[in-house]
């Protein structure tokens, strides 16, 4: 460890997380390309639907099944919709399940996880046994309780995704509150006249919120596979809203006659936004991770 | 001199041991929570720091000297005991709700590991206006001003007030940590080793910056260190400590030179020290008592002292007063240096 | 009389991302069979760094771009993993700064001792766990038997380190380096640990390089003391030398700044400037010249080189007048 201080530019926080993750970016091309995927996604989501050249619910029987071409690049359904128009648009739902979920969920965990760590005795014990019971499940039969409970509404894939998640993020919030509960900066700050909820707000939560944001970005791979899988099970999204679950249920069928394209692109979009999150959340991990901090 | 602090009585007990459910369920219903092991962090601690003094704290690890000044500090609770600042009792107000009191701005702490003690996501800035904020309620302009005033008072470029702890070195942190404790202008502050993680040349910067400091504000000073060397240059008088209690006290050079307990000489005889004529090696073998429910017939030393007899075995010796030097030992009188002859 | 370890022209880089970091340039020194020599210097010194290289355990991003390392008539810097493995562990031997982290978390100590038995001193596997226990002994641990069976957390950090010591001395090493073995311990511990290190060395006659920070410990517990500053020896000296005349201005400094060589903390001097930044390629020759008062043309040059087999070596072009030479000056008439 030397004296000599680092990096003698004068710089915003932003500032320099942003040379930083331009920089891991530019280290590690894996991570360039989940970023520009992200993006993709994400202009999809956003523009989809002005820009699809089919309206993706307008039936068309006389063109049923037909392969991809250039008039449907993706192939059409068994109704004759546009297979490529349906994907595109499935996009902004699914990634709106996918967004929400981790919102509600790093609300929730983070927040109980933090808490419980923080503080200690019975609030950890609550939060605890809560996480517990939860993770005595097996979590897509949770969600498929929870959903049919509930009732079959987007709302309430979102929350049952939430609660899936909910132990896995109370347990690391709770860890990265626990570890910093009795640092320096904890005690100075108590002695700066902060009380305890300021402590939890102000220090403690900033320190854990970029951890828990790589948990995230794997979670929303995890939270559009949940969807896909409850739909494909008849429950949550129903027909003949597009969502990509719903898609791969309903081409599965036609798989066998032949007639690939109807569960395949939906299946690939399912894939590609899956390995995205999941490749960002690698990316994100390094651009967090202390030890390779400037 | 009116005293700033007055210590008086300061036990601070913690449960030893067996604070689960189980544990604790069975030791009561065999016989009651006063079975419960207890380790005797800080115990019987008395003494008083007056205005514009410096005081040392030194003893080994474990000895309680954190744990007394986080109770000074109030960061944590006393047992039993009274903390008074000038006359305000503060041992009344818990520690969970004295970071809202009127009176936390006047004492403050500067803390060992000065980069543990920033929040790493707070500018240094962001860490020296907390206190600013939170406790003499500044904003906006009058903030920054004091801000800037404090970091140039302890010698921090302003230009590094924007800047993360890990963008700056070990001397430019110590800084930080201190402007943030004297920024609300405390009574007294407390060091915690605050130039054990730094080199010998960064701490003769930071020690300087801290006597320039007291002259200019009149603070007080309660400097806990191991560095012996250090503790002598620095404070008026020196406290030292052994398994939760004052063995020893007086004033810094003459402890130094003429210890009078056996474990406050057996530390001086460890300091290694520039100029060694190679003298006698007296060495402490073993490892201390037990802090868990200690014995409280027998010397905390006894043991470990290359002398034990039987007093020190039936008799805990009490803190006794030879002038302005205190010692809690049975055979002190012997080392007592002796009385100059007037000629 | 040939040293236990002589260090000749030693150069290390490492790579980083903010450029390559020249940490060592041209360190040269030697340790005589049983002897204590203390490497000291301030953090970016790069004494530990030395020890590293010689060991042959520097960072991955590391390299040793020029020199040799002797022990014996085996180059260490060149010796093939085979051939150091042979060496490390058994003929030198390391103790590190921060004991509980050194020592595995989930063995007891009793067996980390007896695994260096079996691998390097020719211990059997059935003997081993009693060899243990005595080296436990040895190293001022009581109740060794019941010891042996502790995990490290279970022990204080002076114990822990005395366990670091025994399975250094396991093999009885004929090189002993100790990285801040007692930074952090309580200085009563240092004290005892110092102890039996030294009493140890000297029952193996075993020669130590000691690491430190501590000027006044370096004095206190070694023969001769070789200073770093910025990757450079500036100075190197038998002990008594080198505090009655420090030549270096660095050393001169270094002890300046010492606590313990002050009455008063006004009386104590900060050492000018800062390290000059190592990343830099345009470093000049005396890394040292750039905050010293004393700096004049001569020091833009390449450093003189040490006299072959002078006792007391200074890097420097404008050194401290040696206070050993008598001074000149005119006699005065003592009045009557």
């Amino acid at each position: 460890m030397t004296d000599i201080a680092v990096t003698p530019r004068r710089e915003s926080a932003l500032g320099a997380a942003l040379r930083h993750a331009r920089y891991v970016v530019g280290e590690n091309p894996v991570t360039g390309f989940a970023v520009a995927l992200f993006v993709l996604i994400v202009l999809a989501a956003a523009f989809g639907p002005h820009l699809v050249p089919y309206d993706p619910l307008q039936s068309d029987t006389s063109e049923a099944l037909k392969a991809p071409s250039l008039h449907h690049l993706f192939g059409t359904d068994q109704l004759g919709r546009d297979v490529f128009s349906r994907v595109i648009v499935a996009t902004r739902l699914d990634f709106f399940i996918a967004v929400a979920s981790v919102a509600l969920v790093f609300v929730m965990g983070g927040f109980a996880g933090v808490a419980a760590g923080f503080f200690g005795g019975w609030t950890d014990r609550i939060v605890g046994r809560i996480a517990d019971t939860i993770m005595a499940f097996p979590l897509f039969v949770l969600a498929m309780g929870i959903v049919a409970a509930l009732g079959n509404t987007v709302q309430n894939i979102v929350i049952a995704t939430a609660i899936v998640n909910f132990p896995l993020y109370a347990r690391i919030a709770r860890a990265e509150a626990n570890v910093r509960r009795e640092s320096g900066f904890v005690e100075a700050a108590r002695l700066s006249g902060n009380s305890d909820w300021r402590i939890v707000a102000f220090q403690i939560l900033p320190n854990v919120f970029p951890i828990l944001v790589v948990q995230m970005s794997l979670t929303m791979g995890y939270a559009i596979l949940n969807a896909a899988g409850l739909s494909f099970i008849g429950l949550g999204v129903r027909p003949p809203t597009p969502e990509w679950g719903i898609m791969v249920a309903e081409g599965a069928q036609f798989i066998v006659s032949g007639e690939w394209w109807n569960a395949f692109f939906p299946g690939a979009a399912l894939m590609v936004a899956v390995f995205c999150f999941n490749l960002l959340g690698d990316g994100l991990r390094d651009m967090v991770d202390p030890r390779r901090r400037t | 001199m009116t005293a700033l602090l007055d210590a008086a009585d300061v036990f601070k007990l913690y449960p030893a041991a067996g604070k689960r459910l189980w544990t604790r369920l069975r030791r009561r219903l065999a016989g009651g929570p006063e079975n419960v092991p207890k380790v005797h962090a800080v115990d019987d601690v008395s003494f008083t720091i007056g205005k514009g003094e410096t005081i040392g704290l030194v003893g080994e690890s474990g000895c309680g000297k954190s744990t007394l000044v986080r109770a000074l500090t109030r960061l944590i609770d006393v047992s039993e005991g009274s903390i008074k600042l000038n006359t305000r009792e503060l041992a009344l107000k818990p520690a969970r709700v004295f970071a809202r009191d009127r009176d936390r701005a006047r004492i403050q702490m500067v803390f060992q590991d000065a980069g543990e003690s920033i929040n790493p996501r707070f500018t240094a800035f962001a860490a020296i206006a907390d206190p600013l904020r939170r406790l003499r309620r500044l904003r906006g302009q009058a903030l920054r001003q004091r801000v800037e005033t404090v970091a140039g008072q302890c010698g921090l470029p302003l230009q590094l007030l924007a800047r993360f702890p890990h963008q700056l070195s070990g001397g430019q942190r110590a800084r930080v940590g201190i402007a943030r404790a004297v920024a609300v202008g405390p009574d007294l502050l407390v060091l915690d080793e605050p130039t054990a993680a730094l080199d010998v040349s960064v701490q003769v910067v930071i020690l300087q910056l801290l006597q320039r400091l007291k002259a200019q504000t009149g603070m007080s000073y309660l400097f806990v260190s191991h560095d012996l060397s250090v503790v002598r240059l620095l404070c008026d008088r020196v406290l030292v400590m052994y398994l939760g209690k004052i063995v020893e006290s007086g004033p810094a050079r003459e402890v130094f030179e003429h210890p009078l307990h056996p474990y406050t000489q057996a530390l001086v005889a460890a300091v290694p020290r520039l100029h060694d004529d190679g003298g006698e090696r007296l060495r402490l073998t073993g490892e201390p008592r037990s802090p868990i429910d200690p014995d409280p017939q027998v010397c905390r030393f006894y043991g470990r002292c290359p002398r034990g007899t039987d007093a020190c075995r039936t008799t805990m010796p009490a803190l006794r007063r030879f002038g302005d030097r205190e010692v809690a030992c049975h055979f002190a009188e012997e080392f007592l240096p002796q009385p100059r002859s007037l000629s | 009389m040939t040293a236990a370890l002589a260090v000749e022209g030693l150069s290390v880089q490492f790579r980083t991302r903010s450029g390559v970091v020249h940490a060592l340039d041209n360190v040269s020194f030697s340790v005589a069979r049983g002897e204590t020599v203390a490497l000291v210097g301030e953090s970016g010194s790069g004494k530990s760094v030395t020890a590293y290289a010689v060991m042959g355990i520097l960072d991955p991003a590391g390299r040793v771009t020029a020199g040799r390392a002797m022990f014996g008539d085996i180059d260490l810097l060149a010796a093939t993993p085979k051939a150091l493995a042979e060496v490390r562990g058994r003929r030198i031997a390391m103790i590190f700064q921060n004991p509980r982290t050194a020592l595995n978390p989930i063995r007891p100590v009793g067996r980390q001792i007896a695994d260096v038995l079996i691998r390097h001193g020719g211990v059997s596997r059935r003997a081993a766990p009693e060899h243990a226990v005595e080296m436990l002994r040895a190293v001022g641990i009581t109740d060794p038997a019941r010891r042996a069976k502790a995990y490290p957390f279970e022990m204080s950090g002076g114990m822990c380190q005395r366990v670091m010591i025994a399975i250094a001395l396991a093999a009885k090493p004929s090189l002993l380096i100790a990285d801040e073995p007692t930074t952090g311990l309580d200085v009563t511990t240092q004290a005892v640990i110092m102890d039996l290190v030294g009493d140890l060395a000297k029952e193996l006659g075993m020669a130590t390089i000691f690491i430190t920070h501590d000027l006044a410990l370096a004095g206190q517990r070694s023969a001769r003391i070789v200073v770093m500053h910025a990757g450079h020896v500036v100075e190197n000296a038998p002990t008594k030398e080198l505090f009655a005349n420090p030549r270096h201005p660095y050393t001169a400094e270094l002890i300046a700044a010492t606590p313990d060589s002050a009455q008063s903390l006004d009386a104590l001097a900060a050492i000018p400037g800062s390290l000059p930044d190592l990343r830099r390629a345009d470093l000049p020759p005396c890394r040292y010249s750039e905050r010293c008062p004393r700096k004049i043309a001569a020091c833009a040059q390449p450093l003189p080189a040490a006299a072959p087999g002078a006792d007391h070596i200074v890097a420097c072009w404008n050194p401290l007048p040696d206070r050993a030479l008598p001074v000149a000056y005119p006699q005065t008439v003592s009045a009557a």
